[in-house]
């Protein structure tokens, strides 16, 4: 074969690095290993040891010579032992000579190992795959719907029970999840309504300049603020903030097995964590978008004033000609109904968490994607039922 | 190479600080090449904050530690990196990377350091599996699919992935049964043996102190109170080593030998 009967080291190898010596001669096959085997200098070695094993030898016998190596570890033992092992299996004699005793332990020890079959993991044909995932995908929908709906139906007669015993009511966490998921979001939610105001009122006016009819721009903001916007930003702002803090929180506690604790004791995850959440959620969240349709309209007035020159009072009164009580009532009746999917989305992940920190993090991102997506579901279909009713 | 029995680990006077709560104030250590030093000490007492501070992962306020005879800080990054690859670190709990299975997590490093061919790699990577007494399968594996006890030998696999002179290995005998456990022990015992390994064991576990511990280091009162064979401990008559060695489980564990 190629390459035997020379010396098989290249130039640019550092000096003293892994090499080795092959030759034939009377049908015995020699190598002759020298310098630092370690790990560091192992593949070019290693490439030619795997191709005077995989290609032809004329040879009964062969001896690997260990007398010229400086530097030993398992990994260039590994090589080796492999080496003798394949050689062995073409039915040459091998020897090993010049193995000192700490070569040999480790030499015994790889062979005690057994000679490795490189791990490797088969895949099934990319077609076969790619129907497994969207019928796992599927089927996965399916679970989680009716999983939901069991959930629903669990909150439901949780808050039955709160009902018939006002007494098992928490509360504490109640007025504290008001606090976290309502007060705090305030300034957020200020914020980004009065900017999201100013932008529509600030488009709105110079597209009907074109027609003229900027005075319009106050009915534009007005209406779309207090039955879609509003709501929707706000919705989305608390999915974002609460809906992931109540999945992040349930699910470190459930992975911290504290969910279990709590059953075992006698009280009721749903009574403890669920059902406080979800009613702080339905009553901030109605509270958040009055002051978020608030906000918008005070935003979209600063501009209205300062590209109409259209002063506050004349703002206000057109705002009142522009909207009757239906407009307002529309976003705010859509609130609470957002605010419980929010909350059942946020509590369901958290309590399907299991046992690894990063499904608390995968379910995060899930609760998160999934509120915002029924928000926006839920709102087109409040749309769709508005429009039957003729309001 | 360097012979067996000089220092490898010289850490000289470290103070460690939380705030106001002092951990360590003045500690000193030596381990020497090719030992087995247990480390113990009650909880809280910073057994891992100390091995952390040998790592490099937390910086002492006061005095220094050496390494193969180098202080780490003084060292440039690109240096500092390749004599980190001298050492393997087991975690409490293995930590291995998730989004990998075993067989990748242990050519993290061989991908990292090293140009092998994916071949060679994925021998290496099932040799250490086999060494450390996993069954061939468990490479495929993700973490996530192991028990505690496969993924600390798992863990150590990685740590062994580079043949590392020193195994830092913290409490890895914790939360797995007398029988892994004892398996445990029986395999440092074996991979100091044909490795020719220093290891640093923080453990609680007195069956592993006595199966595998050449010295005994005592971590008391913000320093190393003694360090030892077990015979000195058993000796000793400072009230918490008393305590330690002859209470009830010392004596039974020392009665099994």
């Amino acid at each position: 074969m190629a390459g035997l009967g020379q010396r098989s080291d290249k130039g640019e190898r550092p000096q003293g690095a892994a090499a080795c010596r092959i030759g034939i001669e009377n049908r015995v096959l020699r190598i002759e290993a020298t310098g630092d085997w370690s790990i560091v200098h192992l593949d070019p070695v290693d490439r030619e040891l795997r191709a005077v094993t995989s290609g032809e030898i004329e040879a009964d016998r062969a001896i690997i010579d260990f007398s010229g190596i400086s530097r030993f570890d398992t990994a260039s033992a590994t090589v080796l032992e492999r080496t003798a092992f394949f050689l062995g299996e073409r039915g040459l004699k091998v020897d090993l000579t010049g193995v000192n005793d700490a070569q040999q332990l480790l030499l015994d020890k790889i062979d005690s190992c057994g000679i490795p079959e490189p791990v490797r993991v088969p895949g099934p044909p990319l077609y076969i795959e790619i129907l497994g995932k969207i019928g796992e995908t599927t089927r996965a929908i399916g679970a989680e719907a009716r999983g939901m709906l069991g959930f629903i139906g669990g909150v439901m007669s949780a808050i039955w029970r709160t009902i018939l015993h006002p007494g098992r009511f928490r509360m504490v966490p109640f007025v504290h999840h008001m606090e976290k998921s309502g007060f705090d979001a305030l300034p957020l939610v200020c914020l980004l309504t009065f900017l999201i105001g100013a932008v529509v009122a600030q488009q709105g006016a110079v597209q009907l300049r074109t027609f003229g009819a900027e005075v319009f721009t106050v009915n534009l903001i007005a209406i779309i603020f207090l039955r879609e916007v509003g709501l929707l930003l706000t919705a989305i702002i608390v999915a974002g903030r609460s809906g992931s803090a109540f999945t992040a929180e349930i699910g470190s506690m459930k992975m911290r097995e504290e969910i279990d604790a709590m059953r075992t004791l006698g009280l009721d995850p749903m009574d403890m964590l669920v059902v406080p959440r979800v009613a702080a959620l339905m009553i901030t969240l109605p509270l958040l978008t009055f002051i978020a349709d608030i906000m918008g309209l005070i935003g979209g007035g600063l501009v209205v004033q300062v590209m109409l020159g259209m002063s506050p009072a004349v703002y206000i009164e057109r705002v009142a000609a522009a909207v009757d009580f239906w407009t307002i009532a529309v976003g705010l009746i859509k609130a609470p109904f957002m605010a419980a999917v929010i909350a059942l989305v946020g509590c369901r992940a958290g309590l399907s968490v299991t046992g690894s920190a990063e499904s608390v993090g995968s379910m995060t991102t899930s609760s998160v994607v999934r509120s915002i997506f029924l928000v926006i579901v839920l709102d087109a279909l409040f749309a769709m039922f508005f429009t039957a009713v003729g309001v | 190479m360097a012979k067996k029995g000089e220092p490898i680990i010289e850490v000289e006077g470290i103070d460690t600080r939380f705030g106001d709560h002092v951990i360590h104030e003045n500690l000193d250590l030596t381990v020497k090449r090719g030992e087995v030093i247990g480390i113990v000490g009650g909880s809280g007492t910073g057994k891992s904050v100390l091995l952390r501070t040998i790592l490099g992962l937390k910086k002492p306020d006061a005095g220094r530690v050496r390494v193969f005879g180098i202080d780490f800080t003084t060292l440039p990054e690109e240096e500092r990196r390749k004599n980190e690859q001298r050492w393997g670190v087991l975690f409490q709990d293995g930590a291995l990377f998730s989004a990998l299975t075993v067989a990748e997590n242990i050519q993290v490093p061989y991908r990292e350091h090293l140009h092998l061919s994916q071949q060679l790699m994925d021998e290496l990577a099932a040799i250490k599996i086999a060494m450390v007494g996993l069954r061939d399968t468990a490479g495929a594996l993700y973490p996530s699919e192991l028990s505690g006890g496969m993924r600390k030998r798992a863990g150590l696999a990685r740590a062994l992935a580079l043949d590392p002179e020193i195994l830092f290995l913290d409490e890895p005998t914790a939360g797995l049964d007398p029988i892994g456990a004892a398996a445990f022990d029986e395999l440092i015992n074996d991979l100091k043996e044909t490795l020719g390994l220093t290891v640093f064991l923080v453990t609680h576990d007195l069956d592993s102190l006595h199966a595998t511990c050449d010295r005994i280091a005592v971590l008391a009162e913000k320093h190393v109170i003694l360090v030892g064979t077990i015979d000195d401990m058993l000796r000793s008559s400072h009230p918490w080593i008393h305590e330690y060695f002859h209470g009830p489980r010392a004596r039974a564990a020392l009665a099994g030998k």
